[in-house]
């Protein structure tokens, strides 16, 4: 097995203490960050893009750290979800549906624990998924030209209505807001400079990161100020852990099954860990039947989801490493961060830089037994990080921010452009403008007009080139069915999961 | 060549023994005009380690990185703020000195900073894909000179830039015209590029040797030519150059520096002479060959020639495929 050996290399890269110390603190850091009510993982992981520079980590330890990152912060996201009805992240939401009435009746310890079994299980899945299915994706990848390329990228602007849409039209603005400020600087096929109005700090164009960092982490913070400052919550009661094993054993089935869906729902572009966790809870209740109390406290009601969320975030890896295309909010934080540092994602990632793409394999299932083991005896110490006041918070992260942006160009130039990017994104969630198809459309844009003018120069002007091959007639069909189905199932969907939400978290 | 030697021996014993007129003292800079992990980066990192190796400077040599514009915001910063600091060396390379005869650098040119010296270079080479019906840069020359639609490059920079200008160089120096009609496909970096090519998609990669070595080595890419004065040494001597195949075409990627026009006349001829004496050293030699950097240095009093004249030939270039008005 090829697999097998690449994977023992990528331990041998994970397992070093200096990458396991990373490992640890990015599950510690993302647990902590997934269980602060709004803040996602894609949030956690663009807070922690400047703290990678800042301390000048190699590659496979910036990824590592921010895969680490990644896999605690949809831990954390269940912690708030069953103790205050709040869900940490989007993907989360389903879990206050069992969870909180487990809480309420005295089991918030049983909820907590059982939770985090399930998350293991579902990452853990997700994560044997991904060692499976993403050589064979990437052996396929080769075969693809411009033409395949293009087409592909068109799937993944078609379904990103499937990632945040609540209102099409604004995932579309946000989504040409990207594109257009990817279009600044010098236009690879020409040579020619774009939208620079000779300001040299533009002539290489808008730095994704510094979008990511101001969008996300800088908003993030103006929000807290707004709404949070100085506040703390109320210390919580975890209760006593009285869980049998026989419970336990009871939910392995819903687990095995919550983590196979939230993969598969996970590698599909655009689905993502929300779709997971609904769909596995979804099913979950259609197999039990009537013999659950789902909705008045039922314990498989909170495996299933998060089984189903943590399998969907390591399914929205394999898009993400083996085509360059993000199957969700995070992976695409995640994939910015791999140009940043100037590896190309895709299928030759798995050639050229084996040692990053398995390391962070391997740290990802490592990761998964870290946080089985941070999170039983530590929920408590979590739960009281939920009553610490942000005024403490806040100030940290900000440093982080600004040093770690600082430290990769040394230009204030780019400290002033992170900080313009976070008053816009400010705005753009007051007026409920999503952020991801923003992003999506900075990181793809240009990749797409790229393999939009190549196909074209290869067929010497012919644009039906750009669906002549049975592999780009597929992906445009499974474009076209991406952007229709959401409008049919989407709202379905969506007033079912809503139900169950009060507060509107941010993004993924 | 002997007297220079000789001359930079000299200089470096005289160094040593701080007799010279005027020598660094402190802290000198090198300003990397990219982020971390890139060539001028390396050129700052491995110059500074090996000019603290043979005593050349007496403090720490400091890489400063200044990332923007393909290196123009480090040129605004030295030709405007750092004017007459003795202590600051640039990195620079073809990409510099093609950013500036393209105008790329606006309102600045190659007159606003002394050229230091170079030290070693990555060539320029023509590859096809195994399974290529191309041979040879004649045939494939002769293709594109039929039709100069025929034959599709890629390659890891802009239209314009240096890996497209190197097809150029070549196509011209074989005698193609419509040069502009050659189709040029450019890709994140030169793997990407690479990766066309071997996989079928395009005909022929346009690239520096440093990048193709992987490819080289497994057989999926075969170099028509490499793009120097004469073979490359160690495991490249195999490969043919243009030159031998009549088609007298040159592009080195060389490494060096050039540092600000108002540095006093003794810093500027410390340096110069500092950069000899590190080109001659063995540590530089065990540097350039680990990173395979292949031997080039023109002589000091050369070196602004060539640079001007490589400035000149790219705009000339340029312009003819229409890239500058």
């Amino acid at each position: 097995m090829e697999t097998l050996g690449f994977l023992m290399d990528g331990f041998a890269v994970a397992l070093t203490p200096y990458n396991l110390m990373f490992a640890l603190f990015g599950a510690f850091v993302g647990t902590l960050i997934g269980c602060l009510p709004g803040l996602g993982p894609a949030n956690g992981v663009a807070i922690l893009i400047p703290l990678a520079f800042t301390l000048g980590l190699p590659p496979e330890t910036a990824m590592i750290l921010l895969t680490a990152v990644y896999a605690g912060a949809m831990y954390g996201g269940r912690i708030s979800s069953i103790l205050l009805n709040i869900p940490g992240d989007e993907p989360a939401m389903m879990t206050c549906l069992d969870g909180y009435p487990m809480a309420q009746k005295g089991r918030a310890a049983d909820a907590l624990a059982v939770s985090a079994i399930a998350s293991f299980a579902g990452g853990l899945i997700g994560t044997i998924g991904l060692i499976m299915l993403a050589p064979v994706l990437a052996k396929f990848a080769l075969t693809f030209g411009p033409a395949e390329y293009f087409a592909l990228f068109l799937l993944a602007f078609a379904t990103l209505g499937g990632i945040t849409g609540k209102n099409p039209m604004k995932t579309v603005v946000a989504a040409t807001l990207g594109i257009m400020i990817s279009t600044v600087g010098i236009d690879i096929s020409t040579g020619t400079q774009r939208y620079t109005f000779g300001v040299l700090e533009l002539y290489e164009g808008i730095d994704f990161i510094l979008a990511i960092v101001g969008l996300f982490a800088i908003s993030e913070l103006l929000f807290f100020v707004e709404s949070r400052m100085g506040r703390g919550r109320d210390k919580m009661n975890v209760g006593k852990l009285t869980l049998t094993m026989k419970e336990l054993m009871m939910t392995i089935p819903t687990q095995l099954r919550g983590g196979v869906l939230g993969f598969i729902s996970g590698v599909l572009p655009g689905a993502g860990a929300s779709l997971g966790s609904f769909i596995s809870y979804t099913l979950e209740k259609q197999v039990v039947g009537k013999k659950g109390k789902f909705g008045e406290g039922d314990i498989r009601g909170v495996v299933a989801p998060e089984a189903g969320n943590n399998g969907a975030s390591s399914g929205a890896l394999v898009p993400m490493l083996t085509l360059g295309v993000p199957g969700s909010g995070t992976t695409a934080v995640l994939l910015a961060m791999l140009i940043s540092l100037n590896i190309t994602p895709g299928p030759l990632m798995f050639t050229q830089n084996a040692d990053i793409v398995w390391g962070v394999i391997a740290a990802l299932l490592i990761g998964n037994v870290l946080l089985l083991v941070l999170n039983i005896p530590l929920v408590g110490f979590f739960v009281k990080l939920l009553s610490v006041p942000p005024m403490y918070l806040l100030p940290i992260v900000t440093m982080v921010a600004f040093v770690g942006i600082y430290s990769i160009s040394h230009s204030t130039f780019d400290l002033y452009f992170m900080v313009a990017f976070g008053v816009a994104g400010y705005f753009l969630r007051k007026l409920e403008i999503p952020l991801v198809p923003i992003i999506l459309g900075l990181l793809l844009g240009p990749e797409m007009e790229k393999n939009l003018g190549h196909a074209l120069v290869l067929s010497d002007g012919d644009w039906s080139v750009l669906w002549a091959s049975p592999l780009a007639m597929g992906l445009w069909i499974v474009a076209g069915l991406g952007l229709i189905l959401p409008y049919l199932v989407g709202p379905l969907l969506r007033r079912r999961m809503n139900a169950a939400m009060k507060e509107s978290p941010v993004s993924d | 060549m002997i007297i220079k030697r000789t001359l930079s021996f000299v200089a470096a014993a005289a160094v040593s023994m701080s007799a010279m007129a005027w020598q660094p003292s402190g802290k000198v800079e090198c300003l990397a005009p990219a982020d971390p992990g890139g060539g001028w980066d390396f050129t700052c990192r491995s110059v500074g380690n090996v000019l603290q190796d043979l005593g050349l400077v007496d403090g720490s040599v400091q890489t400063v990185n200044m990332a923007g514009a393909g290196g123009g915001v480090a040129y605004a910063h030295t030709v405007s703020k750092r004017a007459e600091d003795n202590k600051l060396l640039v990195a620079a390379s073809t990409a510099t000195t093609t950013r500036l005869a393209q105008k790329q650098f606006p309102g600045m040119n190659a007159d606003m900073v002394t050229w230091v010296g170079a030290l070693g270079a990555d060539y320029g080479i023509i590859a096809v894909g195994k399974d290529s019906e191309y041979q040879n840069l004649s045939e494939l020359m002769a293709a594109v000179k039929a039709n100069p639609k025929s034959v599709k490059f890629a390659g890891g920079s802009a239209r314009g830039g240096w890996d497209h200008l190197k097809v150029l160089i070549a196509a011209k120096a074989a005698g193609a015209d419509k040069l502009p009609s050659i189709p040029y496909l450019s890709y994140n970096n030169g793997g990407e590029a690479m990766s066309q090519v071997v996989g079928g998609q395009v005909d022929a990669f346009t690239g520096d040797i440093s990048e193709a070595t992987g490819f080289l080595e497994s057989g999926d890419l075969r170099v028509v030519a490499v793009l120097a004065e004469e073979r490359l040494p160690g495991k490249f001597s195999h490969l043919p150059t243009a030159k031998e195949q009549g088609i007298d075409a040159v592009g080195p990627n060389w490494r060096g520096f050039y540092m600000p026009k108002g540095a006093s006349e003794e810093a500027k001829s410390y340096w110069v002479e500092a950069v000899d004496t590190l080109y001659a050293s063995d540590e530089w030699k065990k540097v350039m060959k680990s990173n395979g950097l292949i031997p080039f240095h023109p002589p000091a009093s050369q070196f602004d020639e060539f640079v001007r004249n490589q400035v000149q030939d790219i705009e000339n270039l340029s312009r003819e495929i229409g890239l500058l008005k």
